[in-house]
């Protein structure tokens, strides 16, 4: 038919991290016909880079511990607008997804007993009624996510799933009727575009964090699946979440995991003061993520930062003694000094609040079916698209995400999907087949990068885009500010329309791929900024200087952006756990 | 800084050369080689590489850095240039796709050879397998691996015999299965290792534990799964 | 895992533990004689056939040589296959080898027990 090859899947996945490849076993195992798609090969995904590990209750380290309790905490962590029917499923059903994990190979560190061990990490307690800080995240080492990713590949092959390593997923692919039937996708070894057509697409794309400029995430964390949907004219929602990490090495921006803070380290400003004694008496160091970045850049901002300049504080591991570190934050040393130039048995680590985690995405049911809104505001499932992990919102994370959760999310979510799309299938599923010209849509991105004769050069606006995020729409954000960056925005817009491709070769090509990542970026950026400056209150880890306080009244809801109109709607949180009484919203305190 | 970099597009270049670029080094900041790939890929576009985390942990570039195997983003500027100059060269001993791109299937397959995952057959408890802490500490120094190649690509016996000779990355990792206490298909495993080339290939050279960036040590692990084959055998 | 080897123990570990043993043994055969040499002030041809007259000698010499002739083989194998990868030229490196080898044995054993 068209000028490009066919391949033809039952499902198609769409990313080769946490999620994808649990999404992609689930599929596999089932015997559905799947192909995972990703652009690196699967254990070079950002998985690899989480360390402190998996919150789960698997009642290790106490044999009381209650699934129910880590609901509580991921609620109130998510200060209230992560919908409760899938943290109910998450926490539930987190146990058995971790045992898998553990049967797959997966390296935990173990206790005396010789189960899993956990340590403390922020925003845990033993439920509503007792603030006492729990031992939920399950650990290996401080690599955890590394030991995840490479069990979850190594049971792949096992599993037998084909993988389609090194493509790159440019487009979706629309029928007539809106139903998303497969994606064009380019083998970055040798150039070809490809359609590969599909009766369910699953974004496992993980997040974003390159839109701004100081972020722990990798390079290859571009907004590709977000990216696809918004410019298939499908919404995403909590956009405006993004959780910067208290501690990203300042200067470089790794990750330095808050399992650091589990073990007993804590945060110091100039004056050797630990600071978050003032802000969260209770739960100090371990307080949510939000909570200590915004106290860090108060700390900065009232002049007790550390350093020439002063803008960063101190993490003190030193106390701890050797031993510990080696044994159970042996990642961290390597990390510290060669990025901070810092050997933390010695010396505290310099650190600053960094871009980590993308809270919002495209909006899914619990199986990982993506969601859109009819005219009246009225929740429709989009025909074969899915999306679970970082790249999805579903929402169990809210506007703040507790650490350790977003593995937990990548396999328990993955799953889910892999199984929705299982019992889909078999009940049959078919869509119409796409005609030509609506593979040629998907293509017109992909020509017009590849006709290109001059234009914009690609570093320059991604600089300039990354710089616009950081400084207008970073921990703190004030409406005339984020007016500003908005407009700022929509000029970048214009020229990345414009970005040019010099290199028109096609074997191993990264410029042209960079290029199509960065209008990935763009659409993230424009969402983000436009729904940041539509939440009119401070809420997890979206903090205004103009509405500081939570309302309740009018934003205890998703928002929902709209990209073909650029409008942001409201979505009703879900507070119908099955199983348990609803939490109702209270003041976050820790 | 003068950087001599390997280039060669198939589409182009019917050999491959050594390209000399200069870079101005912002003063006062120790970069990685990593950052110097970006500083080159924004004045020539076309310049490719791999890479990813950026922090040493995903094993996607993995470079022949002034003759010595690497990881780029953790390898210091300090580290490695000598009389101001850098020369940069795809991991050696595998087919080059493009400049510093190389194509690592022989090196994956080697990794698939020896069955990477947890076998066992007994049926699977309803919580976690238990393991004790000194068991779980015979996989450290194991299950670190990142698939960087650096370590094989710096293998004599590797370069002669990539097809047959699993390499110590994946030996590394044999012996992490190996030794895992919650594997149960160890003679089946080592039965496979038997021939003369999987295993026996390994000369005890140990360039593969000088470059591992993570300090993970492949030859030891040999050693430990000539020992098991032994005691299997005699 | 790696089929059609042609290797003398017929699988990696007995020809790794072969060439061991075989070294071994050399070792000790290079020790003895060159300890001998060192002690025996002067060495005439009646005391150096008269050393190799014993049989424990003879037995002892007979053994060095067919390791000698096995280390040789293994190793010989061993980088034929790294270094030569057409078959042909590695098919007639070996044969060579092997016909060496076997005349060499033989016509070692012919003068020790002289025959």
């Amino acid at each position: 038919m068209s000028r490009l090859r066919t391949l033809n899947y039952d499902a198609i996945v769409i990313g080769g991290g946490g999620a994808g490849m649990r999404a992609a076993l689930q599929l596999t195992e089932s015997g559905v016909k799947t192909a995972c798609i990703t652009k690196v090969f699967p254990t070079r995904s950002h998985t690899v880079s989480a360390q402190g590990g998996i919150t789960c209750a698997i009642a290790s380290a106490d044999p009381n511990d209650d699934w129910r309790w880590h609901m509580y905490d991921t609620v109130k962590g998510s200060d209230y607008i992560g919908d409760q029917d899938a943290i109910e499923y998450m926490c539930s059903v987190g146990p058995q997804a971790v045992f898998e994990l553990d049967h797959m190979g997966l390296p935990f560190s173990r206790t005396e007993e010789g189960r899993i061990y956990q340590r403390p990490f922020g925003g845990q307690s033993k439920g509503p009624d007792d603030p006492t800080q729990a031992s939920r995240t399950c650990a290996a080492a401080d690599r955890t996510g590394h030991a995840l990713l490479h069990a979850l590949y190594q049971g792949n092959l096992k599993g037998g799933t084909t993988f389609l390593n090194e493509w790159y997923a440019v487009d979706l692919v629309k029928n007539q009727k809106g139903d998303v039937v497969g994606v064009i996708a380019i083998c970055i070894e040798t150039g070809e575009t490809v359609y590969v057509k599909a009766k369910a697409t699953v974004m496992a794309t993980g997040g974003a964090g390159r839109i701004f400029q100081s972020t722990t995430n990798a390079l290859i964390n571009t907004g590709d699946g977000s990216g696809m949907a918004l410019r298939a004219g499908f919404p995403a929602q909590d956009m405006e979440m993004w959780q910067f990490h208290p501690t990203g090495i300042y200067g470089a921006g790794t990750l330095v995991t808050e399992g650091c803070r589990g073990e007993g380290g804590y945060l110091i400003n100039s004056e050797g003061e630990r600071f978050m004694e003032r802000y969260a008496p209770n739960a100090k160091d371990l307080a949510g993520r939000d909570v200590v970045a915004r106290s860090m850049v108060l700390e900065i901002l009232e002049g007790r930062g550390c350093g020439p300049d002063k803008d960063h504080v101190l993490l003190k591991l030193d106390h701890l003694g050797e031993e510990t570190l080696n044994l159970r934050l042996p990642g961290i040393c390597e990390l510290s000094k060669t990025f901070a130039h810092v050997d933390p048995v010695k010396a505290p680590v310099p650190v600053v609040p960094t871009c980590h985690y993308m809270m919002g995405g495209i909006p899914t049911t619990i199986g990982g079916e993506a969601i859109t809104q009819d005219a009246n505001g009225v929740d429709q499932i989009v025909n074969g698209l899915y999306a679970c992990g970082e790249a999805a919102c579903v929402s169990v994370h809210g506007a703040n995400r507790l650490g350790g959760n977003s593995l937990l999310d990548l396999v328990v979510f993955g799953r889910a999907a892999g199984l929705q799309i299982e019992k889909s299938i078999r009940e049959g599923i078919s869509h119409d087949d796409a005609s030509e010209s609506d593979i040629e849509m998907s293509l017109s991105r992909l020509d017009r990068l590849n006709s290109s004769t001059s234009g914009e050069s690609m570093a320059e606006v991604k600089a300039e885009l990354q710089k616009t995020m950081q400084l207008y729409f970073g921990v703190f954000r004030e409406g005339e500010s984020m007016q500003k960056g908005l407009k700022l925005l929509d000029e970048l817009g214009e020229r990345i329309k414009n970005v040019h491709l010099e290199d028109k070769s096609n074997a191993f090509n990264t410029a042209r791929i960079e290029a199509l990542e960065l209008e990935n970026l763009y659409e993230v950026a424009y969402a983000t900024a436009v729904s940041a400056e539509e939440r009119k209150e401070s809420r997890g880890a979206h903090a205004r200087n103009d509405f500081t306080e939570r309302d309740d009244e009018n934003w205890l809801k998703h928002s929902i952006y709209f990209p073909n109109e650029k409008r942001v709607g409201k979505r009703d949180v879900n507070f119908a756990p099955k199983t348990v009484e609803a939490f109702p919203p209270k003041v976050r305190s820790y | 800084m003068l950087v001599s970099i390997y280039r060669y597009n198939p589409e182009k270049d019917q050999t491959p050369f050594m390209e000399d670029i200069n870079i101005d080094i912002p003063e006062g900041k120790d970069l990685m080689v990593l950052d110097v790939l970006h500083l080159l890929k924004e004045k020539d576009s076309s310049v490719a590489y791999r890479r990813s985390c950026r922090e040493g942990v995903c094993g996607s570039d993995g470079l022949n850095m002034n003759g010595k195997n690497g990881l780029a983003c953790i390898t210091p500027l300090s580290d490695v240039v000598k009389k101001d100059k850098l020369v940069i060269r795809p991991l050696p001993g595998l087919p080059v796709i493009r400049d510093l791109v190389v194509d690592m299937s022989m090196f994956y397959k080697q990794y698939e050879k020896i069955k990477p995952f947890l076998i066992n057959d007994t049926p699977a408890p309803a919580i976690e397998r238990l393991q004790s802490p000194e068991d779980r500490e015979k996989l450290d120094g194991l299950y670190e691996c990142i698939l960087c190649a650096c370590c094989s690509t710096a293998c004599p016996s590797f370069w002669w015999n990539p097809d047959k000779f699993v390499g110590p990355s994946g030996l590394l990792q044999a012996y992490r299965f190996l030794a895992d206490s919650r594997d149960t298909a160890q003679d089946e495993r080592l039965a496979d290792l038997d021939d003369p080339f999987s295993v026996f290939r390994c000369r005890g050279i140990m360039n593969c534990v000088s470059v591992c960036p993570k300090g993970l040590n492949p030859t030891k692990a040999i050693g430990h799964i000539r020992n098991m084959l032994m005691q299997r055998s005699t | 895992m790696v089929a059609s080897v042609t290797s003398l123990g017929r699988n990696g570990l007995y020809d790794w533990m072969i060439q061991r043993v075989s070294a071994v043994v050399l070792a000790a055969y290079s020790v003895f004689i060159i300890g001998y040499l060192a002690l025996t002030p002067e060495l005439t041809y009646e005391a150096w056939s008269g050393l190799f007259a014993g049989t424990c000698m003879r037995i002892f010499s007979l053994l060095a040589l067919l390791c000698l002739g096995a280390h040789a083989w293994v190793g010989l194998w061993t980088i034929s296959t790294d270094y030569m990868k057409a078959t042909g030229v590695r098919f007639i490196f070996q044969a060579a080898c092997g016909v060496v080898m076997f005349a060499y044995v033989a016509w070692g054993i012919l003068v020790i027990w002289g025959l």
